[in-house]
């Protein structure tokens, strides 16, 4: 490597610390600042709606990482995540009012519940692989869902759902004129739920994951335990996406039987394989997207043009997910990689085509040297 | 006495209607790996279709009811057949991108049928006999419970009769088995991925109407609910066994009549059962030993 090789490195490091940086605090500082993007955000930054539209986005982008982890890390294709996003949605509720305390102790005792629930059911799910695993974890999801909507000891609020406990939590986090206070803790978490997942990720356990994903019966010859691995990343998982349910549960006041549904699960696939599978920044990209397209469509789907138009366009155009669920079916079937795997194929054409007379040329593909190689997208496989 | 005998038979009944949908499951699972998310949206637009068809013929006569069970069926394959030529067979091999495909088309098209028919259920009625009871044992037995074992039964005899007498059915039974054998041996087997998927569809479509007849409302979720508990029945059946599934649907439906009857959860006895068969036989009641 030539001198001019580890600067291009060291600066490019340094980019990858300060752009993500200056990314936040422009991010904590738009509450303060009247900025207004006709079109994407249904008004100024500083009014309530769109800071709780952006604050929304943040946290499906939390808990689209934390499946990132699942799906995109382990490949382990869960259609139960949500069991454990509503687990901290309800869990949180439910403790603080029927056991009268305050919100970080009763965070701290649904945190514990849901490292053992995730344990025990992650323990029974991992006995079967692929896709019976998929099933397995849905059926367990479902369970939890139609208790949720049931509601047979009257604690969860049945169908209307679960209305927050206010008086167990400070004042600074209730009501719409501390709608920013809920903006920064929604976008702390995902700060939060973004630097745990890249240390899992990073850490042993995580690697193991990854080689387990591509090759189980290697990894076992070589001695390791693959089901110990994943239950890991499981729990792991499951722990940070209740983290970002009990967040969801202050955002929104409440809590609805929809976050604990199968629909909710397939709403974070949908995020993560738009943003790219094996992304991190691809999972919060496509959550981001998803929750602004969804609003977004939603609102044309109101709107008085669609009204004037003839049945076969107005009624699809009046449905947001047809047309999220038609734009996943183009990114599966056109675009594999989703947004991150587009991003890097467009950057590694540009930069060959750089590369093809500048004097740092290599001798190696660029892709065998990218410097985010642990968080390009991958080919999904799933073990 | 009456009430075990009611609860046994209405869960028969309700064992029917799963394995009409468990069946192209497990045998779209068996032969091509594929989780088909969609499954419940072939139900749904053949229970649709059969509602509109009988309520222009007249929903209370027989005409009416034959008319939509054969529309639904159709329905049902068409869709199937389509889904699997256009979406489906394009990502050949690559089985979770399949199965994405088959979630992104359920969510789509769920969508479109709350735009076409609304979200809220319609509510149906069949020729009278079907909604009068039969007296067996001391106990009353709504009719068109009869109806769906009497179908689902012809249905399991005949997708029996084709896997077995059949040339396209031995190539099937031969593809389940072991794939890449098959394909060695220079049989295209895509042409039977297309047919399981329309026979898959065919009996999903027709389970649609009978359940739209055993629940008395066609709504643009009911395949979605049905759908799961038919993945319940798969995986415990073992995936790619017919005959498993065909068990396992009445294990589940008699188990949740009872539980929901005794206990008021029959959901959870069945997602009881279904852990407690993962944890003994991960590879279900008849399935073969799952390595991948």
């Amino acid at each position: 490597m030539t001198d001019a090789d580890i600067g291009t490195d060291r600066r490019r490091q340094a980019v990858r610390v300060l752009l993500p940086l200056g990314l936040v605090v422009l991010l904590a500082c738009l509450p303060l600042l009247d900025i207004s993007v006709p079109g994407i955000l249904p008004g100024a930054t500083y009014t309530p709606g769109t800071l709780h539209l952006l604050a929304l986005a943040w946290v499906m982008a939390a808990v689209a990482l934390s499946y990132h982890l699942l799906f995109g890390v382990a490949g382990l294709l869960s259609f139960g995540h949500a069991l454990y996003f509503g687990l901290g949605a309800y869990g949180l509720g439910i403790v603080m009012r029927e056991l009268q305390l305050g919100l970080v102790p009763a965070a701290v005792l649904t945190l514990v519940v849901a490292v053992v629930m995730s344990t025990v059911l992650g323990a029974v799910s991992l006995r079967v692989t692929g896709i019976p695993f998929a099933m397995v974890t849905l059926a367990f999801a479902q369970a939890a869902y139609v208790w949720v909507r049931r509601d047979p000891e009257r604690v969860t609020g049945g169908e209307e759902g679960l209305r927050l406990p206010t008086e167990f939590v400070p004042g600074f986090l209730v009501g719409v004129a501390d709608t920013r206070n809920l903006y920064w803790l929604a976008l702390a978490v995902l700060v939060l739920a973004y630097l745990l997942t890249a240390w899992v990720q990073n850490s042993r356990a995580g690697h193991v994951a990854e080689a387990v994903r591509e090759n189980e019966l290697r990894v076992r010859v070589l001695g390791m335990q693959p089901v110990l691995v994943k239950l890991a990343i499981f729990v792991s998982a499951s722990v940070i996406a209740a983290m970002v349910g009990m967040v969801h549960l202050l955002l929104n006041s409440g809590a609805v039987p929809h976050v604990m549904s199968a629909e909710f699960t397939i709403s974070l696939l949908l995020m993560v394989v738009l943003g790219g599978v094996g992304s991190r920044w691809g999972a919060v990209a496509g959550a981001i997207l998803y929750v602004l397209l969804n609003q977004r469509l939603t609102v044309l789907a109101g709107g008085a043009w669609v009204e004037s138009l003839p049945a076969v366009l107005r009624i699809p155009l009046s449905e947001p997910l047809f047309i999220l669920g038609t734009l996943f079916v183009l990114v599966v079937l056109f675009l594999p990689g989703g947004l991150a795997g587009t991003v890097a194929r467009v950057t590694a054409r540009s930069r060959d085509r750089r590369g093809d007379d500048g004097p740092d040329r290599r001798p190696h593909p660029p892709a065998a040297e990218e410097p985010e190689a642990d968080d390009v997208p991958q080919r999904l496989e799933v073990t | 006495m009456s009430t075990v005998v009611l609860l046994l038979i209405t869960g028969v009944g309700l064992g029917a209607i799963y394995f009409l949908v468990a069946s192209g499951l497990s045998l779209i699972y068996g032969l091509m790996g594929v989780l088909n998310f969609a499954h419940g949206v072939f139900l749904t637009f053949g229970a649709f279709l059969g509602w509109e068809v009988a309520a222009r013929m007249g929903a209370t006569t027989w005409a009416g009811f034959a008319a939509s069970l054969l529309v639904g069926a159709l329905a049902g394959a068409v869709f199937a057949a389509l889904t699997e030529r256009f979406l489906v067979q394009r990502l050949y091999e690559r089985h979770i991108e399949q199965v994405l495909i088959t979630v992104g088309l359920a969510l789509a098209v769920v969508a479109l049928f709350d735009g076409i028919w609304g979200t809220d259920a319609r509510f149906i009625s069949g020729p009278p006999w079907m909604s009068r009871t039969t007296t067996i044992a001391g106990a009353n037995v709504p009719n068109d419970r009869f109806v769906a074992i009497v179908l689902a039964v012809v249905v399991l005899v005949a997708i029996v009769l084709f896997l077995q007498r059949t040339r396209y059915g031995m190539i099937i039974r031969a593809g389940v088995e072991n794939r890449s054998m098959v394909t060695a041996l220079g049989i295209d087997v895509r042409t039977a991925f297309t047919l399981i998927f329309t026979i898959g569809g065919a009996a999903a479509g027709l389970g649609g109407v009978l359940a739209s007849h055993a629940f008395g409302y066609v709504s643009p979720m009911l395949g979605q609910t049905l759908l799961i508990f038919a993945f319940i029945v798969t995986v415990i059946g073992g995936l790619g066994s017919l005959t498993g599934a065909a068990i396992a649907s009445v294990l589940v439906a008699v188990l949740q009549q009872f539980a929901n009857y005794y206990w008021g959860y029959g959901d959870f006895a069945v997602v009881v059962l279904l852990a407690v068969v993962v944890l003994t036989r991960p590879s279900g009641l008849m399935g073969k030993k799952v390595t991948a």
